[in-house]
């Protein structure tokens, strides 16, 4: 019988002699790695002797913030994790769901932003490479993709090189793996000019019992590396996510790792083939930081140790250092642990797919991470204050008086300005946060293994499950403006509008997986956006019964001390019940009315409008009611339920208007008018373009009209009809008490689905 | 029918073929790539996606598999073969077809709909459609710009070999129909003994109304009916 030593602070025991060749450990070194003094000292105090340089490289990874989420895991835990369909909650390489038939979703995001900062091609790619994985390894078969993307404007060189490159990178990747992408959001404005943000989604399907951890489980059980060799790329890239970007950063590039889809391609189907066969006990992707990462997270959730033997560890070029070694982020890796004696069976199956496998190490019962070369220990680390053990921090968290400012601006001059409405319609629909993102989807295949029945466009993508009368419904939600302004209020409408999304499309909210993206935490005011971010979604996401199942957390993402927008993009999966009620966001008969559910209000607050036509973000963003948004999101399931609608779609940026445009426009294919007629009593820019929460613009039958009427009433939701859709020729109208608005079909479309191609010079328009 | 479904590494529509297939009645099999023998099938059909990564060219290495040469064999007995997307790359790169398919012209990969009119109704691919009738479904593809020499495309065009142009609405072969720049809007095409057919558009995608279209179905029904009197199953 053996006993899991118990850590006691005291060392586990042999001292290791330092390696030839390694530099001495100095206080410079340790800075140089990311590692305070305080952090320094409970190295000391955890192996009760100086670190080697190897074990100094490994600490520095594991406790980098993207590896050991020191300046966030505090305030994470107040976000509700459970709830009966989640089967698998935070702390595995993704989330799972149940949702029904013996089904089981794995979901994740995860962020990219810094390698795609300096290298938009690969860091792109090779964040949807890292998502894929984290999906497959839970034992799901990637069934599709979003990616969250946010860039400068368009009229930067530089932005269009980053737009562009990270457009064909998350394209040429997913697109080649044979995945398709089913949505997203593109987002443009200056304060993400030189950081870019590009977070990507992957949602896998499995039968529940085939749910497999990463967990390296049976003392004695060999560990195989598997898939692609290690090589020298991306080494500290965990430790390069944790620094701010500055002139420096281009010097980073050899940090950002080359990705091959082909090869992921092979690792995948090679992967949830030795799943399915039972020779192992235990999966994971060797992301960031590598092996390791994998092997002490493998190890510190088994409470087992491992040791892992650098000679056996097949490399791309000789002479690589176990430090080297143990940081590299070589992409298309995973760490396997087989059943021993079941060595050969994964080498087969390896083999058939044409890859790799080879026992670098083995499941030892000590609790240590050891990593042996030449038959010499090289680092001696107990696995769990490794893993478990990082330093975590609440910071000070204090409001910026600038943003303050902001937020407390007088907008009524702007809000009563006798502008022409029609001329800032026109600006908005052309504006390329409200155009088309055709442009960008048109890029990815989206329908790639025939299940894809939403596709982008849409306010969310669909993807249908086989063999069941259900789908699953996926978005990507987050206006940074509103976060900016109001920290709290704009992460519960990144919520709220996730949720609407959903809807909208027929699907009942169900989970969620967030990538919080912010600046330095070390700096009070972005800590308190953080926090008080935080606090909003756990309000949202308690209200709403969409517990959080995972996610990311990127800091630092600054440019020479600036930060972006605080960005917690929500991504959100719902369950259609039955594919027979999918509800597409375009108006789709004349004659058909069409209904408004919930309120305009007064706020122009954070909008599109001011951005576009003022040049502005301030004011307060508008006001969430999350019982008023939970009531809408009951009404209009109820009545996509009951087959009344014909098209639902909620209304974001560009507020009412642009909603109404964008439905009337749909696809492109047959775009239709409208005449709608608005008697609020409200000045017309809040009403034409304000974006208050909590609505949503349906379209039913005219004989459907009192059915819908008093299912909204029935929920207790705000219910009108405002208008009919009618012929396209007949233009796109909307009248009100100070408000009239008139323009042809044809220049509305021509604006909403030429702006960015027209930006991005020459680009094809079709 | 029995149709083998051959499966490269770095083949990803191999699965949509398979389930295309049956849902039209057939009984299809996957063939991986290193085995030599096709066995007893009535049907060899090669799948899209991205055989070796598309590395040298796109299926420019997948000709070299094992499987190819006896692919070839059943081509030259008269077997019916469909090359769909990657498919039809490598039939040409085999020489089963004539011509190549360059980069699009945008240099961007393009996925949309896109709309087809038939050309040739003649065809044991194309038999269960009438020449006019315009189709919808998916393309998704970088490099599906078909070209090949002037001589060549007039003697495809005089012996009825191109099956689909990419028209507009109206069912014209417009220069804004065209999605890749492909010569003379040329979506299809068929070899000289009409048993070899090669297209970019994937009408495996386009086979249920969920879908947004069923006009693919077509095209496996039409082969189903042409090869059940005779098929071996």
């Amino acid at each position: 019988m053996s006993d899991r030593p118990e850590y006691n602070g005291t060392s586990p025991g042999s001292t290791l002699a330092p390696r030839e060749g390694d530099p001495p450990i100095t206080p410079e070194l340790v800075d140089d790695h990311g590692l305070s003094p305080s952090e320094y000292d409970r190295v000391l105090k955890i192996l009760g002797r100086e670190p080697t340089y190897t074990e100094l490289g490994v600490f520095s990874a594991m406790w980098s913030e993207h590896c050991g989420y020191k300046n966030s895991k505090r305030l994470l835990r107040l976000l509700p994790t459970e709830a009966p369909w989640v089967i698998q909650g935070p702390g595995e390489n993704a989330g799972v769901i149940d949702v029904g038939d013996g089904l089981a979703l794995a979901f994740k995001i995860e962020s990219h932003n810094h390698p795609s900062a300096v290298e938009p091609y690969q860091g792109a790619a090779t964040g949807v490479g890292g998502i894929l994985r984290d999906v497959f390894t839970m034992g799901a078969r990637p069934v599709a993709v979003l990616d969250s993307l946010r860039f400068g404007n368009l009229d930067s060189g530089r932005v269009r090189y980053l737009f562009s490159g990270v457009v064909k990178g998350v394209g040429d990747y997913g697109n080649c793996v044979g995945i398709p992408n089913i949505g997203g959001e593109t987002f443009f404005d200056e304060g993400y000019e030189g950081n870019p943000i590009v977070n990507a989604m992957c949602l896998g399907l499995m039968k529940a019992e085939d749910l497999i951890k990463g967990e390296a489980e049976g003392v004695g059980n060999p560990l195989m590396a598997v898939g692609a060799r290690t090589g020298r790329d991306g080494i500290h890239g965990a430790t390069f996510a944790s620094e701010e970007l500055s002139e420096d950063s281009e010097a980073s590039r050899p940090r950002v790792q080359v990705g091959d889809p082909f090869t992921e391609k092979l690792l995948l189907e090679a992967s949830l083939e030795l799943i399915q066969s039972g020779h192992i006990t235990g999966i994971q992707d060797m992301g960031a930081a590598g092996i390791t990462s994998s092997a002490s997270e493998m190890a510190g959730r088994s409470g087992n140790g491992v040791e892992i033997d650098m000679d056996r560890v097949p490399v791309r070029e000789p002479g690589m250092t176990p430090y080297e070694i143990l940081l590299s982020e070589s992409q298309e890796r995973m760490l396997v642990v087989a059943k021993s004696g079941h060595e050969d069976d994964v080498k087969a199956i390896l083999n058939k797919w044409e890859l790799e496998a080879e026992e670098i190490g083995v499941v030892t019962d000590d609790g240590l991470f050891r990593v042996m070369e030449g038959g010499r220990a090289v680092a001696e680390i107990p696995s769990l204050p490794l893993t478990e053990g990082c330093p975590t921090y609440e910071r000070e968290g204090v409001e910026s008086d600038e943003i303050k400012e902001l937020r407390c601006m007088d907008l009524s001059r702007f809000q009563d300005a006798e502008s022409d409405q029609t001329e800032a319609f026109l600006k908005l629909m052309g504006s390329p946060n409200i155009a088309s993102k055709r442009w960008v989807y048109r890029q990815y295949d989206t329908t790639v293994r025939t299940g894809t029945v939403i596709r982008p466009g849409a306010d969310a993508g669909v993807v249908r499950l086989r063999g069941t009368s259900k789908a699953v419904a996926a978005t990507t939600d987050c206006n940074g403006r509103y976060v900016y302004l109001n920290p709290r209020m704009g992460t519960m409408a990144a919520v709220a509008e996730a949720a609407r999304n959903l809807v909208c499309v027929g699907a009942l909210p169900t989970a969620i997986t967030n990538n919080l993206n912010f600046g330095s935490p070390l700096k009070p005011h972005i800590y308190h956006q953080f926090r008080e971010a935080v606090l909003g979604m756990a309000d949202a996401c308690k209200l709403f019964e969409t517990p959080v199942t995972g996610g990311n957390v990127s800091f630092y993402n600054e440019t020479d001390g600036v930060a972006i927008y605080p960005t917690p993009v929500i991504g959100m999966v719902g369950i259609v019940e039955d594919v027979a009620h999918l509800t597409n966001a375009a108006f789709e008969e004349e004659g058909d009315a069409i209904i408004l559910l919930g309120d305009n209000t007064d706020e122009l607050g954070a909008s599109e409008y001011l951005y576009v036509i003022e040049g502005l973000v301030a004011g307060e963003p508008p006001s969430v009611d999350l019982l008023a948004e939970r009531r809408l999101q009951h009404a209009v399931l109820a009545m996509i339920q009951k087959g009344l609608l014909h098209s639902a779609h909620d209304a974001s940026e560009g507020g009412l208007a642009c909603a109404l445009a964008e439905s009337a426009l749909g696809r492109g294919g047959s775009p239709m008018g409208v005449h709608v007629t608005l008697h609020d009593a409200l000045s017309p820019l809040p009403l034409l373009f304000g974006e208050a929460q909590g609505r949503i613009v349906v379209s039913c039958d005219a004989r459907s009209v009192d059915d819908a009427l008093r299912t909204a009433k029935k929920h207790g939701v705000p219910c009108r009809q405002i208008g009919q859709v009618v012929s396209a020729d007949e233009g796109f109208r909307v009248e009100g008490r100070s408000v009239t608005l008139e323009v042809d079909v044809d220049t509305m479309s021509e604006l909403f689905f030429g702006a960015i191609p027209r930006l991005m010079d020459g680009a094809s328009q079709t | 029918m029995k149709v083998a479904i051959i499966t490269f590494p770095g083949s990803n529509c191999d699965y949509d073929l398979y389930k295309c297939v049956q849902l039209v009645g057939g009984s299809p099999d996957f063939v991986w790539h290193r085995e030599v023998e096709l066995g007893n099938v009535d049907a060899v059909m090669l799948p899209g996606g991205f055989s070796y990564g598309d590395y040298l060219r796109a299926g420019a290495i997948a000709t070299m598999s094992p499987v190819m040469d006896s692919v070839k064999a059943f081509a030259a007995a008269g077997g019916p073969v469909v090359g769909i997307c990657n498919g039809f790359q490598m039939l040409c790169e085999a020489g089963l077809l004539p011509g190549a398919l360059l980069r699009n012209d945008s240099l961007l990969f393009v996925s949309q709909d896109v709309l087809l009119r038939v050309e040739s109704d003649s065809t044991v691919f194309t038999r269960g459609y009438e020449v006019g009738q315009v189709l919808r479904m998916p393309i998704a593809h970088a490099e599906g710009n078909y070209h090949t020499d002037p001589e060549t495309l007039d003697r495809l065009e005089s012996e009825g070999r191109v099956l689909f142009r990419y028209v507009d609405a109206s069912g014209k072969a417009t220069a804004d129909a065209n999605p890749n720049g492909s010569a003379r809007s040329i979506a299809g095409i068929v070899n000289e003994n009409g048993n070899v057919m090669g297209m970019m558009p994937h009408p495996e995608r386009a086979v249920e109304e969920i879908l947004g279209s069923v006009d693919g179905t077509g095209i496996f029904e039409a082969l189903l009916a042409h090869l059940s009197p005779v098929g071996t199953t």
